[in-house]
């Protein structure tokens, strides 16, 4: 299995990214992180199962508490990454221009 | 689908390059950056604060549906030169990323055709990849259908 594909459909769900910018910052129990969405818990438990098992996210246990964090380490080299950045900005310059060209000074 | 944005980002280097040729005369392109309304729709956070002008400050912020702020950015202008040029720093909130700072250059390629050329330099060599490792921490790119939301408002 391509772990490089698998790691771009991870982060191609919006609800997976949304739980790798909760968790960019701070360690968070499941609870913690399900808490922040309107998503049913089992359904946010899948997701934190895919982006464990893509090896985005780490698991430490603290007692009895699960904790989950990035796991930057193993990341893969810059150059692989460059894509998904690049197409945000795409995505922000295409609607910039689709705005834009729509614009009508009002003053 | 063509790739009309470019990132260059060197190895073991602490900055990036970004080129995006415009269908738009460079005024609107420009205008996109400064006109607190339109940047909004674009860059899909909410515009708190922008001061166009040398020393002047700005604010962005991004809420979820339940209200809860999932983003939050500020900088301030070092240089402002209309249709020319824009010298900011960056900095997202309660990131590890540290403040950047970003050269916009604006330039025109014909009456209706522009291009920009930004150069954002990290602290270091480690955030930047962190970041770059990590788009979507920007948070930015987290509601597509956004994008069909203001595109079929201005229809």
């Amino acid at each position: 299995m391509n772990l490089r594909r698998d790691v771009f459909q991870a982060i191609a769900d919006p609800t997976r990214r949304a739980i790798l910018l909760l968790v960019a910052t701070q360690s968070m129990t499941a609870g913690a992180i399900a808490s922040n969405f309107d998503t049913a818990r089992p359904t946010v438990s899948k997701h934190l199962q895919i982006l464990t098992e893509c090896e985005l996210l780490e698991q430490t246990q603290t007692g009895r508490e699960i904790y989950y964090h990035i796991n930057a380490k193993n990341m893969k080299e810059v150059a692989d990454f460059i894509e998904p950045f690049r197409k945000l900005w795409d995505d922000r310059f295409n609607k910039l221009e689709n705005i834009m060209k729509k614009y009508k000074p009002k003053k | 689908m063509e790739r009309k944005t470019k990132v260059d980002a060197e190895n073991s280097k602490h900055d990036l390059h970004i080129t995006r040729e415009f269908d738009l005369p460079v005024d609107l392109l420009f205008r996109a950056h400064v006109d607190p309304e339109i940047l909004e729709q674009w860059m899909g956070s909410k515009v708190l604060k922008l001061e166009t002008k040398k020393h002047g400050g700005y604010q962005l912020e991004k809420k979820d549906e339940n209200g809860k702020v999932v983003f939050r950015a500020n900088g301030v202008i070092h240089e402002l030169v209309p249709d020319k040029k824009i010298t900011r720093t960056f900095e997202m909130e309660n990131t590890p990323f540290g403040v950047q700072l970003e050269v916009y250059e604006f330039e025109p390629l014909s009456n209706d055709t522009s291009r920009l050329r930004m150069h954002v330099i990290y602290e270091t060599i480690e955030q930047r990849d962190q970041l770059l490792k990590m788009p979507f921490a920007a948070g930015l790119n987290m509601a597509h259908n956004r994008i069909q939301e203001i595109l079929s408002k201005l229809k």
